[in-house]
């Protein structure tokens, strides 16, 4: 092979500039590690950046009474108890601190009446406790990280993607990948590997997810014999927009709800009594998109097949100050005017709960020298995510993350990448453009949203799982024979047929999950076993690769300690 | 539905055409949304930039019939159909492909500016009246639309010599950041070149995100370097005293 690549050597490298990723970089290169961050995409436009609510954290500075054992109990509750414990624990704990730093970084969240962070209600919260600035949360915690990472002196290469992990032996040993804009091959030597890649929603057709969520660090983690966990748990998030066609999946945040929209059917009904009749609006994601999937599908639906999530009994000075993101889109997008009259919404895929089985302190998978941090790693939000705890997610386990890997680089010799390894990377790359009869990435891309839409949505059966993986089994046949057309030079197509390599291993691990769960809780929801089961609720299913084959095994969920157990049993 | 006509720029850093594609229009369909058809349809290495596609992000930014938008944002229902869309590359920053330019001037602009530095033993209280003036500067999305139709950028070329609204906004966040307490008039005098800028609005113009660039920020940017280096008394003091700028 006489492909030629450049060489860049570094301690840790983390890949992904979002929260995790950023929040990660910064820790490392505290610890005196030469850090290098990989992203996709420009700095600074990671999905992060559409985050809207704001930060879930226990500051108590609203609800006074608010403290860290109760975040961990709606964190737990929100989860259906298969969250590991730990996490939640440290999370819970530790999200305060990383509020405050932020502040510090120069973040400028909005104020109470004495001067501090204020914190709004959001679903499943029992107290006031989202940190948050307007609807544009992710963006304002974004740019901080940038600009203090960016300050501290970390090396970027953006626009540059990574299609495979190296190793040394069992350990991790770099990456490589391929620079966007020339299309010529880069090779980072590194003794840690932090995955901070996001999520998968572009798998589905209707998501609130940018081009960018395509599995591809829990993708790759897999090839390099990582385990993903919980790969059943997929967020739908109840409120989308549903129309125009365009916009369809763009989300419409939480906040709405948390500052006093209510949703409502066709026939004016505030439908949620029938669900939840205690928490209404706002009891959890899982509960709100099933409710309005259920209601458009019986008939009672808007004209798009959604549901009316109104906020114009509010003032609508007080609308444009505090979802001016929300009121724009609107106006913008769908010509509606969410001060005078209802949005149309529906349930959009949002966010993976699954992910890469890591360890609670550390971030490290069962593969030395890889952590996972955010949204790729599995464990903190068990069967559910609780709006907010993802932005607080991405700093106390980025940091943590970013922390073990600079120590685990501190400690390991040299590591050397196989030769042989980046070879076949390389051949791999190349293949697309050498072939004339092939499919395209982008109708394959569509057959797979298809699928994944139709046969692993919101409400699963056996029947639906076994086709939806029959068709990702043929759809992995045509992957096979992808053909792209055009250069190497920034070619999204070349691109897409890489992604859809990695969407169709976390597809398969999706379905694989969700077939052998027999059971409905939190956001997996099985038509065929609708209640939980006794069983179900000690286990984790987890995914490993065998070979070619993808294996499916259970692990059992860490015993909560008995003092952890009384605070989540009280009250 | 009819079709519309789209003729997109199609070339690198050599040079390029505008080369003309056929899209089925969708009720409320935005320009972004053209262009992923013609990916998808018939051209499937045209090269793009975009990730939220909510306006969020400000990634997509094009010249579409010839004026700076967020292509993301940007209604086929409200322009002209019965002639062809033109989407062009922005222009101030070199074309690497397609739609797709070379924006690292940019982040190089960026480095060169003193982060948030609170003053010594501050108490983290501010005043909500305070952060809502910060807050619309924080609100920048990077699309760089104000760093597009800037002329000192886009027909003068001083990339050199001047720092360009985006980052006088940037710089106004932190200047005007309630506890902030370093002073960066030098820098915005010297380096950035504040002074190119002849208040002609266009940047405040094309924002998607309504930021007041011109009379939020670089004017009160502009009174500040003039106060510390036009002002005999302050400069004599400056003199005396030297403060820090970095």
């Amino acid at each position: 092979m006489t492909e030629k690549y450049q060489t860049h050597e570094h301690d840790v490298l983390i890949i992904g500039a979002g929260g995790a990723g950023l929040r990660a970089a910064i820790e490392a290169l505290a610890q005196g590690a030469r850090v290098a961050v990989v992203c996709k995409s420009l700095l600074g436009k990671a999905h992060t950046v559409m985050a809207e609510g704001g930060i879930a954290a226990a500051m108590a500075n609203v609800d006074r009474t608010d403290n860290w054992r109760a975040h961990f109990r709606d964190t737990m509750r929100g989860g259906k108890f298969l969250n590991n414990w730990r996490m939640a624990q440290i999370h819970a704990q530790e999200a305060p601190e990383r509020v405050r730093e932020l502040e510090q970084w120069g973040a400028l969240f909005d104020r109470t009446a004495d001067g501090n962070i204020l914190q709004r209600a959001f679903g499943g919260h029992t107290f006031k406790r989202l940190c948050h600035v307007g609807d544009r949360t992710g963006l304002e915690m974004i740019r901080t990280l940038q600009d203090r990472g960016v300050n501290l002196g970390i090396d970027v290469y953006m626009e540059c993607a990574i299609t495979r992990l190296l190793k040394d032996g069992d350990r991790i040993a770099g990456a490589f990948g391929y620079w966007r804009e020339n299309g010529r091959f880069i090779v980072f030597k590194a003794k840690s590997v932090v995955i901070a890649t996001g999520g998968i929603g572009k798998a589905w057709r209707i998501t609130s997810n940018s081009w960018e969520y395509t599995g591809d660090g829990m993708a790759l983690a897999y090839d390099a014999g990582a385990e993903l966990m919980d790969m059943e748990f997929v967020q739908f998030h109840p409120t989308g927009m549903v129309w125009p066609p365009g916009v369809q999946g763009i989300l419409v945040t939480e906040a709405v709800r948390g500052e006093g929209g209510v949703l409502r059917n066709k026939d004016g009904e505030r439908f949620m009594e029938r669900y939840d009749p205690e928490r209404m609006d706002l009891s959890t994601r899982d509960v709100v998109a099933r409710a309005i999937y259920t209601e458009a599908k019986e008939g009672r639906g808007t004209e798009h097949g959604g549901a009316y999530l109104d906020i114009s009994h509010k003032p609508a000075e007080y609308v444009k100050k505090k979802l001016p993101s929300m009121y724009h889109q609107f106006r913008e997008l769908a010509d509606v005017d969410i001060t005078k009259g209802p949005m149309e919404v529906g349930p959009t895929c949002h966010y993976m709960m699954g992910g890469i089985r890591v360890d609670a302190e550390t971030a490290q998978s069962n593969v030395p020298g890889l952590f996972a941090a955010g949204e790729a790693a599995a464990g903190l939000h068990g069967g559910n995510r609780l709006g907010g705890n993802s932005l607080s997610d991405l700093l106390v386990f980025g940091r943590r993350a970013g922390l073990s890997a600079a120590e685990h680089a501190g400690q390991v010799s040299p590591t050397a990448a196989d030769e042989a390894e980046v070879d076949e990377a390389t051949r791999e790359m190349l293949a697309p453009f050498e072939r004339s009869d092939g499919d395209s990435p982008y109708d394959l891309h569509r057959d797979l949203q298809e699928t994944m839409q139709n046969y692993v949505g919101i409400f699963r059966s056996e029947e639906d799982l076994k086709r939806g993986l029959d068709e990702i089994q043929k759809l992995k046949q045509r992957a096979t024979r992808v053909q792209v057309d055009g250069s190497r030079l920034f070619n999204p197509g070349w691109h897409l047929a890489r992604d859809l390599k990695a969407m169709l291993t976390v597809s398969e691990a999706v379905a694989l999950s969700a077939l052998e769960r027999r059971e409905s809780r939190g956001a997996h929801s099985r038509i065929d076993y609708p209640d939980y089961d006794e069983h179900w609720s000690k286990l984790n299913n987890i995914i490993s690769r065998d070979g070619e084959a993808m294996r499916l095994s259970q692990a059992p969920i860490g015993e909560v300690p008995p003092d952890l157990n009384q605070i989540i049993e009280q009250k | 539905m009819a079709d519309a006509t789209f003729k997109v720029f199609r070339g690198d850093r050599e040079g390029g055409d505008l080369v003309e594609y056929q899209v089925p229009i969708a009720p409320g369909m935005v320009v972004l949304d053209a262009l992923h058809y013609i990916q998808a349809h018939a051209a499937p290495d045209l090269a793009v930039r975009w990730n939220c596609k909510a306006g969020k992000c400000g990634s997509c930014s094009a010249e579409v019939n010839g004026r700076p938008r967020l292509t993301c944002k940007t209604r086929l229902d409200a322009l002209p159909l019965d002639e062809p869309i033109t989407v062009q590359p922005i222009k101030a920053f070199p074309v690497l492909k397609d739609l797709v330019t070379d924006v690292s001037w940019n982040y190089r602009v960026n480095r060169k500016i003193p982060p948030f530095t609170p003053r010594p033993d501050v108490e983290w209280k501010m005043d909500q009246r305070e952060v809502d003036r910060v807050q619309e500067f924080r609100k920048c999305i990077e699309c760089f639309l104000c760093q597009d139709v800037c002329h000192v950028l886009r027909d003068h070329e001083k990339h050199e010599q001047f720092g360009g609204p985006r980052f006088f906004v940037r710089i106004a966040g932190l200047e005007m950041h309630p506890l902030d307490g370093l002073n960066r008039t030098e820098l915005l005098k010297n380096e950035l070149g504040i002074g190119l800028c002849n208040i002609t609005k266009c940047c405040t113009e094309v924002c998607p995100e309504d930021i007041h660039i011109t009379d939020n920020a670089i004017i009160p940017l502009k009174e500040r370097v003039v106060d510390d280096f036009y002002d005999p008394v302050r400069w004599f003091l400056r003199k005396l005293t030297r403060r820090k700028t970095k």
